[in-house]
């Protein structure tokens, strides 16, 4: 029962991770106590099904609306946001936009994105240290503060943390992982169910490898290694290098 | 990071899951599946349960935690085999198209339950 079980929750992929989890708690069985008095209770469910299920809200909802979802995420200080900036200066006057952004405090990343025409709503998860990610709930109360029926594509800038963003579906699309040259070359082996669950890399920063002895090459090999195939940009933000694969790329998938 | 908000809602599970017709029931014991690619700790996913059950049927509630390995299946040549470093490529092939079979796993698997008022009438 439990092998046919997880042998259905095919969804932990990360091609087949939007499927939604026909997965029900079969709370009424009863088996036999392990000791004296006790009795055990079979549960078996996702310790997020509450987020998955709602990320699965969200997604029908966007479906609906026609609207795109993308989520970026990235550790801190990798470039999100300078990406972001330089993607909708580009994009804007093609398509409709919209930004959440997410952070623990300050609201400094939603000034930074405004004035592209893509109306900005910014999170804070707790102003002294809160939730280190974004969920599928506060995604949902995001979105009342937009018209969904006059965009295109939603950007959610998750917060700079390669762990947790990694296991909270929020009903997005695409999902985009941001590292940059003067972090180490074996981001990808340390956080391995991030570059899983992703569908691209952006390599930033590649304007500062003259001054770094940062090997490129063995970057993208180590993220071909955990997701093969995976297609990797390399890009400045600063400079715009690699910036038109990387929009032609992006107008496809939403286009698809 | 997130580990006190995975506690809070194995709490909130585990008391949802607590048959009706047990009026003074105590969980005393919750076991759960961990996949070693899962973003937890289970040493911090124990701690935040400690605080997460407090003044709760749980509160004397032992985690067990069952670790469960990366296994990943080759889509071309179907071999299965554990990960046990980040290298997602088929073993036998060297092929990328790889699908990950366990090791994801954040799953609460059952509750042990004392109900102090049958215990009592034994």
């Amino acid at each position: 029962m439990l092998i046919d079980m997880y042998k259905t929750q095919r969804y932990y992929h990360h091609k087949d991770f939007r499927k939604p989890s026909h997965f029900h708690a079969d709370k009424s069985v009863v088996t036999e106590g392990k000791k004296r008095g006790a009795r055990e209770i079979k549960i078996v469910r996702r310790v997020l099904d509450v987020n998955d299920a709602m990320a699965q809200q969200n997604r029908e909802m966007f479906a609906e609306k026609g609207v795109f979802v993308v989520n970026v995420m990235s550790s801190p200080g990798s470039g999100k946001t300078a990406i972001l900036v330089k993607t909708l200066s580009h994009i804007t006057l093609k398509i409709r936009c919209a930004v959440i952004v997410g952070d623990i405090c300050t609201s400094n990343d939603a000034d930074r994105l405004a004035g592209f025409g893509a109306p900005v709503v910014q999170i804070n998860t707790d102003a002294f240290g809160g939730d280190c990610h974004l969920a599928a709930h506060v995604i949902k109360t995001a979105v009342n503060n937009f018209n969904l029926d006059e965009i295109d594509l939603l950007i959610i800038e998750n917060l700079g943390n390669l762990v947790c963003p990694a296991e909270f579906d929020m009903g997005e699309n695409l999902r985009i992982v941001v590292l940059s040259v003067t972090e180490g070359e074996d981001k990808s082996l340390k956080y391995p169910l991030m570059f899983r669950v992703c569908d691209a890399a952006l390599l930033n920063k590649i304007d500062l490898l003259p001054y770094l002895d940062y090997d490129r090459k063995t970057a993208v090999r180590n993220i071909l290694q955990v997701n093969p195939g995976m297609p990797v940009f390399e890009i400045s933000a600063k400079t715009e290098e690699g910036f038109n694969s990387w929009i032609e790329w992006l107008m496809q998938k939403i286009h698809k | 990071m997130h580990e006190m908000g995975i506690a809070m809602q194995i709490v909130e599970i585990a008391i949802a899951s607590i048959p009706a017709d047990l009026v003074n029931a105590r969980i005393d014991r919750v076991n759960l599946k961990v996949g070693k690619l899962a973003a937890v700790v289970p040493e911090s996913l124990r701690f935040c349960f400690q605080i997460a059950a407090q003044d709760t049927p749980l509160c004397d509630a032992a985690l067990h935690i069952e670790e469960i390995p990366v296994v990943a299946r080759c889509n071309h040549c179907n071999v299965e085999w554990t990960i046990s470093e980040p290298v997602f490529r088929c073993r036998q092939c060297n092929g990328g198209s790889v699908e990950v079979i366990s090791g994801r796993e954040l799953d609460i698997i059952s509750i042990e339950v004392v109900d102090e008022d049958t215990t009592d009438a034994d």
